[in-house]
């Protein structure tokens, strides 16, 4: 069924009677052309795109919970490509443009919400180090605007511009960056998908790999042996353990990140805002609630729940971003696993093992990739070629010595 | 998180600064033929298990030791605690 206006007229004139389920709950064959490991975001679009874009509809995606129970339905919701470096600055541009597409795509309402987010910065050196940034973003055919301290001022008065510590100076803006209705994503990719004939099953956790002679030929599961030509992983948070199943150690570690979101409040901030001094990033949902992040706690885990010190340490940069936030009341918190990868930035390449290919490691910033990530794995899988914007992205960069290092602070993931 | 630190008893984990998997305490022999892979794999790749952990852990805002804290990924708890030194002189790399 067609999701439309007069869709919704119809159905309302007739009692709401014509609405069927989204999406089918098929039954494993046992055998598909390829396997999708992980119905999360990432997983959900990479089905899509082999379907709508590569025609390959033997294709199944295999969930251990239900769809979009991972980071997809936990995370903070913002897009952006406001990235510095050439391996990793035209994905998120690419991606970006696929999010402006998207819902005519995939005929579903994403709540795509481009109402711009703003890098904050306090100092002469973060000032030229936001142009340089903003004219890498222009270069790779995004929008930057660098705004002085009037101009900010004028967008968000509410900001602690005379900080002692931290005074605000500016901020690099992206007018096109902004937020998306997360499981709606998750929601429109996997009916996207489901009508072009991919069999979505949930419930069905993968508990190892069919490899024999270096070639992998299915995966093993909770419902039984799956064969599959292909096999593709993407499982960020848990990858290593799903790649522990085929032998591959990987250069990523396993971190909790933990977001909080407010009681509803009046239409207060425009956009996104992130700080510059400290880590935090804010922005409002449509429900009013402020949404807000910050730092991983630091130390592995897989628990998908932090630690205190962190919440003090993310409360602490929202008071002195904007001290009014004081009077909001957090009412929820929660944690994700993210891939920490070793310069921070993902995977989206082959493995050793031939038929077995991998995408992973997005640390804290897999949301806003998410389109680009499926449409440049199906890329992959479909070509056997690496999509030209995603070239960068391979598991043996580091051998080669050529990570992509936003941040700059070498093999340290808890940093990046 | 609470580390029990073998000389100066429970700490709060905040006092602490964690580096990583305590295998970076094997660091590999720079002369070997295959040096260069060895050393990529070192710093690089990771088991990153779920369950039993062993990392190292610097007091930074304490007595400045390094310990190896054994840490279950999937509970946070804190199984065990080792001076780093001890650990790596057992593991032989006294120099």
């Amino acid at each position: 069924m067609r999701y439309s206006v007069l869709q919704i007229l119809r159905q309302g004139l007739t009692g709401n009677r014509g609405w069927k389920p989204v999406w089918r709950e098929p039954e494993p064959k046992r055998h598909y052309d390829t396997i999708v490991v992980g119905g999360g975001g990432h997983g959900l679009a990479t089905a899509y795109y082999l379907a709508s874009a590569h025609g390959l509809t033997d294709v199944a995606v295999l969930e251990k919970g239900w769809l979009g129970s991972g980071n997809v339905g936990r995370n903070t919701t913002i897009v952006r490509s406001n990235y510095l470096l050439p391996g990793n600055e035209p994905f998120y541009e690419l991606s970006m443009k696929l999010w402006e597409g998207l819902e005519q795509d995939v005929n579903y309402n994403a709540m795509v919400s481009q109402r711009g987010i703003i890098n904050l910065y306090h100092s002469d050196g973060q000032r030229d180090a936001a142009a340089r940034r903003g004219n890498a973003m222009i270069l790779a055919g995004a929008d930057a605007v660098l705004l002085d301290r009037e101009a900010l001022q004028r967008k968000c008065p509410y900001l602690d511009f005379d900080n002692e510590r931290f005074p605000i100076k500016g901020g690099l803006w992206q007018p096109r960056g902004g937020t998306v209705r997360h499981d709606a994503v998750a929601w429109g990719y996997a009916r996207g998908a489901d009508r072009r004939g991919v069999d979505l099953i949930q419930n069905c956790e993968v508990t190892g790999f069919d490899i024999r002679n270096g070639v992998c030929h299915g995966v093993e599961t909770q419902r039984g042996t799956i064969g599959a030509d292909r096999v593709a992983v993407c499982v960020a948070g848990s990858s290593g353990r799903v790649m522990g199943y085929a032998g591959l150690r990987l250069p990523i570690e396993s971190h909790v990140l933990q977001a909080f979101v407010t009681e509803g409040l009046k239409p207060a901030i425009p956009g996104v805002i992130t700080y510059g001094a400290g880590h935090f990033y804010v922005s409002q949902s449509d429900k009013g609630g402020l949404v807000f992040g910050g730092d991983i706690d630091g130390y592995n885990s897989y628990a998908q729940r932090g630690n205190l010190p962190m919440v003090e340490d993310v409360c602490e940069g929202g008071m002195a971003l904007m001290p009014m936030i004081g009077r909001a009341r957090v009412l929820r918190m929660w944690g994700g696993l993210v891939d920490m990868s070793m310069d921070g930035s993902p995977f989206i390449d082959k493995t050793p093992v031939e038929g077995l290919y991998f995408n992973g490691g997005w640390n804290y910033g897999g949301f806003k990739a998410t389109p680009a990530s499926g449409y440049c794995y199906a890329h992959l899988i479909a070509t056997g070629a690496p999509h030209p914007v995603a070239a960068e992205m391979r598991l043996d960069r580091f051998e080669r010595g050529a990570a992509i290092d936003e941040k700059g602070v070498g093999a340290q993931p808890n940093l990046h | 998180m609470i580390i029990d630190h073998p000389l100066l008893g429970p700490r709060d984990a905040q006092e602490f600064a964690i580096l990583g998997d305590a295998s970076l305490i094997d660091r590999p022999d720079w002369q070997a033929e295959d040096a260069a892979k060895l050393f990529h794999d070192y710093l690089h790749l990771r088991d990153n298990p779920a369950g039993e952990h062993r990392e190292l852990w610097f007091h930074e805002q304490g007595d400045r030791s390094w310990l190896v804290v054994t840490r279950s990924t999937l509970t946070h708890e804190v199984l065990k605690v080792e001076l780093a030194r001890d650990v790596a002189i057992a593991r032989g790399r006294d120099r």
